[in-house]
């Protein structure tokens, strides 16, 4: 019997084809559509938490409430001691400090005189301490667009775009204006050792990089930092261990009479960022429900519609001496077993692209180009286990409820009546 | 023992709520068949011929009355029941829509089988018996569609035959065909009718088919309105 339906199935393109086509299509677009909204999502994480706000970030009070103005005067000043603790207090995390300072780079002919200047934005990292790894951190290898990396402190990096600005080549000399934390003028002399491409609009503007040591120098800043970058050491965002921590670090300073005392802020506590990312994930959420309710009404109709055709064939199965129930739970096992051939495809198919979108991904730089929060340019899918079954699952159950209702709604009529819709 | 009623209809009666009010497709009918009977229900369209067949059948129950049928009572069989019911005893065919279009004409036949545990073996030696009766051996392979009004009906004689029930219902079976094949259809089942002993019972207003009954029932308005058997025949 068993075999014989399967028959039917197979040969029967409105039992098999058709309904698997419809799973496998809803299937595969709520897979891929889930993996796309974690993936954009999880890398525009990645990329705030390595570009700004890291996974939490340290600075005093004072700084953290004037932060827009990069405040150095309000810096971090023991920062070996405040290291050392950390890295005893909280192991898996590794904590990097970087300066942001504000100021003029002017370029000089022969003599001295100005051609051009503007301002920009600089920040200070550890290019030289490999055990740092901000090199890698902030992918400068592969952002690289000219020249080299800086192999001494007295040379500077600058954003293509903002070399582009003031004309500057690799080798070209600039001058950094601008005043140390106590406010006294500093101009610091650097040659350009090439240009970077963040991929990001914010840092791409206007963006100088020279090594945080050469930062601390010139800005009177020993032993001080702006701000101080902690990032799990497996790379990943945990939003609610950093909670945790965030907590515990605040709650040793909370009596603290100092006022720069330090603050930890978790990377959801930054720049609204937790609103966000609940946003972006209730809206995917919605999304998703949506997709599945539509899945079945679609499948239910393609039941519906194989109804009339089906009554022939309950009609004659009953006639020849299968019982309703039976014939009801044939109809049952067979859109289970269509609905999980439909939803494996759909998700093979649907992880599939996701893993291409995750290697490959949508360069959307250009409609970026004025953005002002920092947003990833690539558009990048993201495989994670969920979505092996968030497609899956919705996928068969639909197909099952669909058929089980259009499937009651035959049973209901009287044995006889199937009979008599086919006398026609 | 051939006396003996296999199906015995008391006071029959079967409803429908029309518009508010009940409306007799079936009223007090009272009527029985014997063993190997090749009987005729004969009546006008709505005459109440088809309800009169699938009530015998189990495929619907009598609003009042019983219908006794292998001493089976169908107004108080469960679902179940009538489906075991039809399976062992009871075959059917239809004026149209008897064949499934997915499946050969062997697995057509073979598929009244399956609910029964027959051996494979055992299955296709019937099936191929079967055909042989109707004489299709060789269109077993073929799917319903390339097979002409006839042999389709032939295919459904040979389905509803192939287990040997002990009843066969026939609903207006050559309604479709020309005269040609409704007198060969004809004679198959009334050979069949003596081979087997099977108790054929066909609706039909046909008048080709009238000369074939051993017995004719003539229903109007859901009433028997006379009856008479035919001796003519041999
Ligand atoms: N489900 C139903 N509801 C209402 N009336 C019905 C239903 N089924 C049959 N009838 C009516 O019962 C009468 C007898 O029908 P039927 O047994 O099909 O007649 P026949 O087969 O002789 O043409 C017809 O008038 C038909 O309209
Ligand atoms: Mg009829």
């Amino acid at each position: 019997m068993i075999n014989f339906l399967i028959k039917g199935i197979l040969r029967d393109r409105t039992k098999s084809l058709i309904p698997i086509c419809v799973i496998t299509i809803g299937v595969s677009i709520t897979v891929f559509m889930a993996g796309f909204v974690k993936g954009v999502m999880s890398d525009f994480v990645s990329t705030t938490a390595k570009l700004d706000s890291g996974h939490l970030k340290i600075m005093t009070k004072p700084y953290y409430e004037n932060k827009d103005q990069i405040p150095n005067d309000l810096a971090i000043l023991n920062l070996s001691m405040l290291t050392r603790t950390l890295d005893s207090s909280f192991p898996n995390l590794k904590w990097v400090p970087r300066i942001k300072f504000g100021g003029i780079l002017d370029v000089p002919d022969k003599n001295g005189e100005t051609i051009l200047q503007g301002p920009g934005i600089g920040l200070g990292i550890h290019l030289f301490d490999k055990s740092k790894g901000e090199l890698a951190r902030l992918s400068i290898n592969k952002s690289l667009i000219r020249g080299s990396i800086p192999n001494s402190p007295d040379e500077i990096i600058l954003s293509e775009s903002f070399s582009r600005k003031l004309k500057v080549n690799p080798g070209d000399l600039v001058t950094y204006f601008g005043a140390t934390m106590e406010g006294s003028m500093v101009f610091e002399s650097f040659k350009m050792s090439g240009t970077v491409n963040f991929g990001n609009p914010v840092l791409d503007k206007s963006t100088f990089i020279i090594d945080f040591n050469e930062a601390q120098k010139i800005l009177d800043m020993e032993n001080g930092t702006g701000e101080l970058l902690g990032f799990f050491n497996n790379d990943i965002y945990d939003d609610v261990s950093s909670l945790k921590i965030e907590k515990s670090f605040n709650a040793s300073y909370e009596n603290s009479s100092d006022e720069f005392a330090p603050i930890m802020v978790s990377l959801r506590n930054q720049n609204d960022l937790g609103s966000t990312i609940d946003l972006i994930n209730t809206f995917s959420s919605i999304f998703i429900f949506i997709f599945v309710l539509a899945m079945s009404m679609v499948l239910w109709n393609t039941g519906l519609i194989g109804g009339l055709r089906r009554f022939q064939e309950f009609g004659i199965r009953l006639a020849i001496g299968e019982s309703k129930r039976h014939v009801y739970f044939s109809l049952l096992i067979e859109s289970f077993f269509i609905g999980l051939i439909g939803s494996s495809i759909g998700t093979f198919l649907g992880v599939s692209f996701c893993y291409y979108m995750q290697e490959n991904g949508i360069d959307i730089s250009a409609a970026l180009e004025n953005s002002a929060i920092i947003f990833p340019s690539v558009l990048k899918a993201e495989v994670t286990p969920d979505l092996f079954y968030i497609g899956f699952i919705p996928g068969l159950l639909s197909m099952v409820f669909g058929s089980s209702l259009s499937g009651r709604g035959i049973f209901r009529r009287n044995t006889a009546n199937l009979f008599k819709e086919l006398e026609v | 023992m051939s006396n003996t009623p296999i199906i015995e209809l008391k006071n029959l009666s079967k409803s429908y709520p029309v518009a508010g009010k009940s409306f007799y497709a079936l009223k007090d009918v009272s009527i029985s068949f014997k063993k190997a009977e090749f009987t005729g229900v004969v009546g006008p369209s709505g005459s109440g011929k088809t309800t009169l067949l699938n009530i015998i059948g189990s495929l619907d129950s009598p609003s009042s009355g019983t219908a006794l049928v292998l001493n089976n009572n169908i107004s108080e069989l469960t679902h179940s029941q009538a489906a075991k019911l039809r399976n062992h005893h009871i075959g059917f065919i239809f004026q149209v829509f008897n064949l499934l279009p997915v499946y050969t004409v062997y697995e057509n036949v073979e598929f009244a089988l399956l609910l029964q545990n027959f051996s494979a073996e055992k299955r296709k030696k019937m099936v191929l018996e079967a055909l042989e009766w109707v004489g299709l051996q060789d269109h077993k392979d073929k799917k319903p569609d390339k097979l002409s009004g006839g042999e389709s009906q032939r295919v459904a004689i040979a389905r509803a035959m192939v287990k040997s029930p002990k009843i066969l219902l026939a609903d207006e079976p050559t309604a479709n065909l020309d005269a040609e094949n409704a007198h060969s259809i004809l004679k198959t089942m009334k050979t069949l009718n003596k081979e087997l002993d099977t108790t054929f019972i066909f609706s039909t207003h046909d008048e080709k088919v009238m000369k074939y009954l051993s017995r004719t029932i003539v229903l109007k308005d859901g009433k028997i309105d006379k009856e008479r058997a035919n001796k003519s025949r041999t």
